[in-house]
């Protein structure tokens, strides 16, 4: 989608935010795009802003709003209520639109701590990826490259800022606790064997009950977004594969779709066959690991064996193309690395006809026992409403009847053309993301059948010229990921390397869900929230 | 009585990469001679030791998937005696350190380290641990973890298949086969070592070679007109 956004005056953004919600039914906030906006033409300054991307959740209709920030020294000293850490800096500022979608409160979070824009009204300003102590905004234009680091602990703050313009119009800023006195706080994380990677959740607890859950992340940001910049177009495809491990052929995909689409290459059909039915197989792969980790994150170790088993038949039909077990390296600018190995039809419809009747077998194993129903069933809890406001996409979304399957809702390449069911549920709790989980495998290998026989003959690469060029402009595509929607965001302004890409992270808006679905839960429910809903930690940090 | 070459089952000793290395280290263990019963209870210990190897699950990323694939079914790590994981740093041998270090985590990952006890030993698994793989030129990541822990093996690939890993297992095998408890353990942490938080080894080849982490990275085999247009863009800015 090529973006046109809208431009509001800064007194009336959160006026106009809010109508766009309430009358224009944009509520599903699909991500903020922090920028260092250049200087071009004579009407636009330039400085630092943010795009934000909205969707119309009933006729899946996207816009975007553009929102420079303004810049004004904080504190005059006299109605602050003495904290000052930042008073005496030039800031820049933006309204907090954090209570009109829920979602923002991390992605507002994310954006000050890359570009340094303090949100008015956010109530909890703390960096979310980087350590306290870092020097400067990293992904300002204007930084110093610095990789020196500490092996010192961070020292946290235990508050965090709100800011906001007094009557005078002066910046100021106040302190908001984040702990009571009397808080009993335990760390689950970041070297935690059930958070699947390095997560860390500050939870505040009640005897057994959860209270409170702050998600620290960035223990494996690895600044992508950053290294794109100073990358040209093929090389920046190297690095999507190792976000969400699981889905590397969906986040290649939706790297290669956003170039493709800016520059207005035509694909053959042969090509998108073949991306459909690898992301199809992909997506077995990760719903296959999912449901063993489901059951080994509740100690069911026998279940992780068996579906385990039948991935490595998964990954044996994509490593005869791609030759890669796991990061597959294998969609490129305009096409394909090379055209599918001769046995690779044969091979995946023997897999389809495997995978069917086993499907079954994990929940005769695991699915289907009266443990897991009880341990699974009503536990972190989530209504619809909250799904979208949280923007919880995927089958986290879909198991609380939020139809948000963006091969439905945007179809791209051959999943206009093909049947098949979107899964959806009205449980809306644990279990019900696990059911979506194992319908969706049945939902694959429909798919897969369905296309497997009917390859085209044709090329599976449309040449590209060797020097990459993007025209100017901005763009965002989004693919279906594993667990959610997988966007990437481009502003190009005509050269080899992009000015700036963005990615949508499937997890960064199921992990700032997790407070409002475990509040008042035990505090075991939160591992089992955390296994049910499918989340990958390097693709949250990038 | 001396310490003998590690033995290993499935694979003949002549076809092992890096025999030289180990072969420095049983010299360096022959020179004050080997005592017959402090040998011996070496031996035993070493066999023991060496079938149970238990690591500590330090999976940070990719990395970490190829490694809960190598424990299950198709590569079953588990005839080696490496099924055991711990997620406690006080009951594991070693840390397999499988995926990028970032800036944040390394406290951590030192302080895991540091908790563990002696005997202890590190696998760096894959390119981000070894030297930081494709995110070398990253701000937030640490080019390779013997800036931070020394590392007894190293096991290439991003992400290595679990094949590799599983041959790199073999060669801490090895390693750990020819260690002597009695009359001078040869695996403990130096001063030094615990200090600056780097292996001697590492401290010598440094003074040598210089950092070889920080070099920057030279790309061969660019296209022509990718060249034509880089010298034109600097001819244009000269002018």
């Amino acid at each position: 989608m090529k973006l046109t956004p809208l431009e509001f005056e800064f007194d009336q953004f959160q006026k106009k935010m809010r109508e766009l919600k309430e009358k224009s039914h944009y509520d599903y906030l699909v991500t903020i795009v922090g920028e260092d906006f250049p200087k071009s033409g004579l009407s636009d300054e330039g400085g630092l802003g943010c795009i934000y991307i909205l969707e119309n959740t009933e006729s899946h209709k996207r816009c975007s709003v553009r929102m420079m920030a303004r810049k004004q020294v904080c504190g005059d000293g006299m109605s602050s209520n003495g904290t000052g850490d930042t008073d005496g800096q030039m800031l820049a500022y933006i309204p907090s639109v954090s209570d009109i979608w829920r979602v923002a409160d991390l992605l507002e979070r994310e954006v000050y701590d890359f570009y340094g824009i303090v949100f008015l009204g956010h109530p909890d300003m703390r960096r979310l990826y980087l350590r306290t102590d870092f020097n400067g905004y990293p992904f300002r234009k204007d930084w110093k490259f610095d990789d020196s680091y500490k092996l010192e602990d961070d020292v946290e703050p235990d508050y965090g800022l709100e800011y906001y313009l007094d009557k005078d119009g002066c910046l100021q800023s106040k302190q908001n606790k984040l702990f009571d006195a009397d808080d009993y706080v335990i760390n689950v994380g970041p070297q935690h064997p059930a958070t699947h990677g390095v997560l860390r959740l500050q939870t505040v607890l009640n005897g057994e009950t959860v209270k409170r859950i702050y998600p620290h992340l960035g223990y494996i940001h690895r600044a992508i977004e950053k290294m794109w910049e100073g990358m040209t177009y093929p090389q920046t495809l190297a690095l999507t594969d190792r976000l969400n491990y699981l889905g590397a052929m969906q986040h290649r995909h939706a790297l290669v779709g956003v170039i493709e689409e800016g520059m207005g290459v035509e694909l053959t059909d042969r090509i998108k066959y073949i991306r459909t039915i690898m992301d199809e197989l992909q997506r077995l792969d990760s719903h296959l690991l999912y449901v063993s980790c489901v059951a080994q994150d509740l100690g069911g170790l026998t279940a992780f064996l068996y579906s385990m088993r039948d991935r490595e038949h998964v990954l044996n039909c994509m490593e005869e193309t791609t030759g890669g077990r796991l990061i597959q390296n294998y969609y490129r600018i305009g096409g394909l690395q090379d055209d599918i190995d001769p046995n690779f039809v044969q091979n995946v419809k023997a897999l389809v006809k495997y995978l069917r009747p086993m499907i079954q077998e994990y929940l005769d194993v695991f699915g289907d026992n009266i443990i897991t129903h009880n341990r699974l069933e009503n536990c972190g809890p989530m209504s619809l409403e909250d799904c979208i406001s949280y923007a919880v996409t995927g089958p986290a979304g879909r198991a609380s009847g939020w139809k948000n399957d963006v091969r439905k809702n945007h179809p791209y390449d051959l999943y206009g053309k093909v049947e098949w069911e979107q899964c959806t549920l009205d449980s809306c709790d644990s279990m019900g993301r696990y059911m979506v989980h194992i319908n969706e495998m049945y939902q694959s290998l429909n798919i897969i059948e369905q296309l497997i026989d009917n390859i085209p003959e044709g090329d599976f690469y449309v040449k590209q010229k060797p020097i990459i060029k993007v025209p100017e402009g901005q763009w965002y595509f989004s693919v279906e990921g594993v667990a959610g929607e997988f966007g990437v965001y481009l502003d190009s302004r005509g050269d080899k390397s992009p000015y700036r890409m963005k990615m949508r992270p499937m997890g960064l808006s199921l992990v700032g869900a997790f407070d409002a679905m475990l509040r008042g839960q035990k505090y075991a429910d939160l591992i089992a929230t955390c296994a049910a809903i499918d989340i990958v930690i390097p693709d949250i940090d990038r | 009585m001396e310490v003998r070459k590690p033995h290993i089952k499935s694979i003949p000793y002549e076809e092992w990469n890096d025999n030289a290395s180990l072969e420095k280290i049983i010299d360096e263990l022959h020179e004050g001679g080997v005592g017959v019963v402090t040998g011996s209870l070496d031996q035993l210990i070493n066999w023991g030791r060496s079938n149970s190897l238990w690591s500590l699950t330090f999976a940070t990323s990719c990395c970490g998937i190829e490694f809960m694939a190598c424990g299950c079914s198709r590569y079953d790590f588990a005839r080696f005696g490496f099924e055991v994981t711990r997620n406690s740093p006080r009951q594991a041998d070693l840390i397999m350190c499988a995926g990028t270090i970032t800036h944040k985590m390394a406290p951590a990952l030192k302080r895991l380290y540091d908790q563990m006890a002696e005997p202890k030993y590190v696998v760096a698994v894959g390119g981000c641990a070894i030297s930081g793989g494709p995110f070398k030129s990253s701000y937030h990541v640490v080019k390779g973890i013997e800036e931070i822990v020394p590392v007894d093996v190293f096991v290439p690939g991003c992400p290595p298949r679990p094949e590799a890993i599983m041959y790199g297992m073999m060669q801490l095998q090895r390693k750990v086969k020819i260690e002597k408890f009695f009359g001078g353990a040869n695996h403990k942490q130096t001063k030094e070592e615990r200090e600056l938080g780097v292996s001697n080894e590492e401290l010598t080849f440094r003074a040598k070679l210089g950092d070889h982490r920080r070099e920057p990275i030279v790309v061969t085999d660019v296209p022509q007109e990718f060249v034509d247009e880089l010298k034109k863009e600097k001819e244009d800015a000269a002018v």
